[in-house]
């Protein structure tokens, strides 16, 4: 079945491992040989960082192994002693983390910080190491390879710098490298050079690895076998095509079909403008023109869908629209007439009928409020209620959210992720706007978690009749529920109109390239992507 | 033990100790204390015995009942200074950090002209032109220590300003008052409390180091510092008399920042981050 056929170099059986009185990892085992990729999949929380780490023999805080075994070329990770153990980190299993810019000395030069391990451990000379952090540069197609270790980490960007980290993790020639989420930082188009480079990588050198990540599409490009993780237990374990083709648990299923699900339905719509953008210009203090002439036109119950990179300014796009970056020129008009630019000049009735929801539920909402106070408030200040029917009026939008009644008087910290972004529409939805600009709503969430959010969302739509301005990275969000889309670049709208339109060909080369950067949840997806981009370059 | 749902640590419950016996001293002077704070009840220097449990003073005053009222005098004093150099502070502050532009130039840099000067050396100027009354006093040392608490407020509405639930009440249309009170000071709270602790200690000591320099409370009234000074002299004679009011100086300065450690503290963890 499997690519690799080597001898076993990580064995984990049983693995358990506790914070205080909870169980974050129980009972999961498995093996790695010379070669083989292992991709961990689930969602935060489920214990995929816990066991990455652990089998270098590691916890975090106030974490510990408390039972199984961690078998590294035939040594037992458990029974060595710290000095030991710690003596394999880096040289034999070595770690690549989420940020790297967070990982990163930015007091040290690339090099200095890519050779450091080599140079303490390994016994070669520097200028053998050094040629050997040249080569691996050179590997994962970094400009410059004989310079570009003289930088410093700010000097060069995300993807960039996500690569450095790896040539950090290799330079010691690891037998394992686990990879912690490493490209989900990165913007897609990035991802995809990434997630090639580190397959190269690892392919070349032989090397085993651990790979770590929420998205089943990403993992199905690299891993020869993928375990399914949730609530720190083992869900499902085996080959990737199996789990891929023919998942056999429930969980599994649904993470599958949740990509390949279809549109949800529209509904009928009339042709009235709501929101009409005319030539707008903003910038931040006169210096970056953060958009440029950015026109578009948004219908009464309808959804508009705002994509771009990170940078491309469609979240600056949503704060000009709210009146929190006063435009520079152009025009905004809403229901036929002119918003001011600057949010102190706008009416009160203008302000309640455009709301927003935000990206991050953590920061969004008072941690000091509670869920009555939070969602009541808008209700008092804009329909002057009195307190008995500001209280039925929250209770009766807690419903509409599936929040249980009793959330009333809890803060948010007593909620998840999921049920803080609900508190959030809760709170928007208490204004009874005509407008809801979602700024990447669902980025922060779950695959599974968002899903429903994005389900909710419709529902209210159908049921009130909201036009949504949707501020995405997530093309498949946007297939999914827009009937309009508008593509962002460096500010300026590359395009933009109907949703089937703009994604048929003739496609916009900016627009090509987003969607073909999707990770697909097949294979050999990343395989045809950088053959396509292969064959336009040569 | 445990107290707020925090686990009480030993220093803590020494510091709180000491802190609850001076407030009880303070509190209930007139009450306690044998003989009034200005009466002459005997001979200069007389010894300790069963009626004047820690001996007269170098008028014949009777030491233990100065004590109780130098309590009342330094722990109030201290307490309004730090109460109003906190709400000068944080008002400020936050004015500072919503309103930016301007504003925060021009408090920021007469804060960062308040801080260059040697504070005892200001406060003695001001003091020697103003006179020594105690409303004057009060002021002057709060307007002095409020310019600490601008900072930390400053900062602290800076970083909380920047979180999106603060953008949403201004995207509602709220004023800044409901801004300030209801999104801003309710987050703020924590640390501006564990502020306030060593703040007061150190307007503690300062009210009682101007006192020995004979700026602060002025005689016949009793406060710690001043019975420093008057007692000084004798400190050679082998009379007891300056190390009372000096110990006590020092025992309620280690309690209240016994305390503020354990606040700190609590509020280092159940954060996670800040300390």
């Amino acid at each position: 079945m499997s690519r690799v056929t080597g001898e076993i170099i990580l064995e984990v059986a049983n693995l358990r491992v506790e914070a205080g009185k909870s169980v974050l990892v129980d009972d999961v085992g498995f093996t790695l040989r010379r070669g083989e990729v292992l991709g961990l999949i689930g969602e935060s929380g489920a214990g995929k960082s816990t066991i990455g780490l652990a089998a270098m023999g590691y916890t975090r805080g106030a974490c510990a192994i408390t039972g199984g075994r961690i078998v590294y070329d035939g040594r037992d990770l458990r029974a060595m002693d710290a000095a030991g153990r710690r003596r394999l980190r880096g040289t034999h299993i070595a770690y690549i983390a989420q940020s790297a810019a967070a990982s990163f000395n930015p007091a040290h030069t690339i090099m200095d910080q890519v050779c450091e391990i080599p140079l303490r451990e390994s016994g070669l000379s520097k200028d053998e190491i050094r040629a050997r952090a040249i080569g691996l540069f050179r590997e994962l197609d970094l400009p410059e390879p004989e310079t570009f270790g003289d930088r410093y980490p700010h000097q060069v960007s995300g993807g960039q710098l996500q690569r450095a980290m790896a040539a950090m993790a290799m330079c010691a020639r690891p037998d394992i490298v686990v990879f912690d989420e490493p490209t989900t930082a990165l913007d897609v188009t990035t991802q995809v050079e990434v997630l090639a480079s580190f397959r190269r990588l690892i392919r070349e050198h032989g090397t085993s690895a651990i790979y770590i990540t929420h998205d089943l599409a990403v993992v199905a490009q690299i891993a020869d076998e993928i375990m399914v993780l949730r609530h720190g237990r083992m869900i499902e374990h085996g080959p990737a095509e199996q789990i891929l083709q023919n998942p056999q648990q429930d969980y599994t299923r649904r993470l599958v079909a949740d990509r390949a699900e279809g549109h949800l339905d529209r509904p009928d719509l009339t042709e009235t403008p709501l929101l009409e953008l005319r030539h707008v210009m903003a910038s931040y203090s006169g210096l970056f023109h953060v958009t440029n002439d950015v026109s578009l036109t948004l219908n009464r119950g309808d959804t508009l869908a705002v994509v771009g990179e990170s940078g491309s300014g469609k979240s600056t796009l949503a704060r000009v629209i709210m009146g929190l970056l006063p435009r520079e020129s152009g025009e905004v008009r809403f229901d036929g007439a002119t918003l001011s630019p600057a949010l102190r000049s706008r009416t009160r009735d203008q302000l309640r009928r455009v709301q927003m929801i935000y990206q991050s539920p953590d920061v969004a909402l008072n941690p000091n409020q509670t869920l009555h106070e939070i969602i009541g408030r808008p209700v008092q200040l804009y329909f002057n209620r009195s307190r008995n029917e500001v209280r039925a009026r929250v209770l009766d939008l807690l419903r509409m959210m599936d929040l249980p009644e009793a959330f009333i008087d809890r803060k948010p910290a007593a909620l998840s992720g999921g049920q803080k972004q609900r508190v959030g529409i809760a709170r928007a939805l208490a204004a009874e706007p005509d407008l809801i600009i979602c700024d990447e709503v669902t980025s922060a969430l779950d695959q599974l978690v968002g899903e429903e959010i994005l389900r909710l969302l419709k529902r209210l739509q159908d049921e009130l009749g909201i036009a949504y301005l949707f501020i995405t990275h997530d093309l498949g969000t946007v297939r999914r529920i827009a009937n309009k889309v508008a593509v962002m670049l460096k500010g300026q709208m590359v395009a933009g109109g109907e949703t089937s339109v703009v994604f048929a060909p003739p496609l916009h080369p900016y627009t090509e390239l987003l969607l073909s950067s999707v990770p697909e949840m097949r294979a050999d997806w990343l395989d045809e992507v950088l053959l396509r981009a292969q064959g336009k370059h040569g | 033990m445990r107290l707020f749902g925090h686990r009480l640590t030993v220093p803590a419950a020494i510091g709180m100790a000491i802190v609850a016996i001076n407030i009880i001293a303070a509190v209930g002077a007139p009450i306690l204390a044998p003989f009034p704070e200005a009466d002459v009840v005997g001979d200069a220097w007389a010894d300790a015995d069963p009626t004047y449990w820690l001996g007269l003073d170098n008028l014949g005053r009777d030491i233990f009942s100065r004590l109780l009222f130098g309590a009342r005098m330094s722990i109030g004093l201290s307490l309004v200074i730090t109460c109003l150099s906190f709400t000068i502070g944080i008002v400020t502050g936050f004015a500072a950090a919503i309103a930016k532009g301007w504003v925060d130039i021009v408090l920021s840099r007469t804060v960062d002209l308040l801080l260059a000067m040697p504070t005892l050396i200001f406060a003695f100027v001001v003091l020697s032109v103003l006179g020594t009354d105690i409303p004057v006093l009060i002021v002057t040392l709060a307007i002095l220590d409020s310019v600490k608490v601008f900072r930390l407020a400053r900062a602290l509405a800076m970083g909380i300003s920047a979180m999106d639930y603060v953008e949403v009440a201004k995207v509602r249309g709220e004023g800044l008052w409901w801004i300030i009170t209801r999104e801003i000071l309710p987050n703020a709270m924590q640390p501006l409390i564990a502020e306030f602790g060593l703040r007061f200690t150190f307007a503690f000591l300062f009210v009682a180091a101007l006192s020995f320099l004979g700026l602060g409370i002025q005689p016949p009234a009793a406060d710690w510092g001043s019975m420093v000074r008057d007692y000084r002299e004798v400190i050679l004679l082998d009379v007891p008399a300056p190390f009372y009011p000096a110990g006590a100086i020092a025992v309620m300065t280690i309690g209240v920042n016994f305390v503020v450690d354990w606040l700190l503290n609590i509020h280092a963890t159940s954060n996670g981050r800040r300390a």
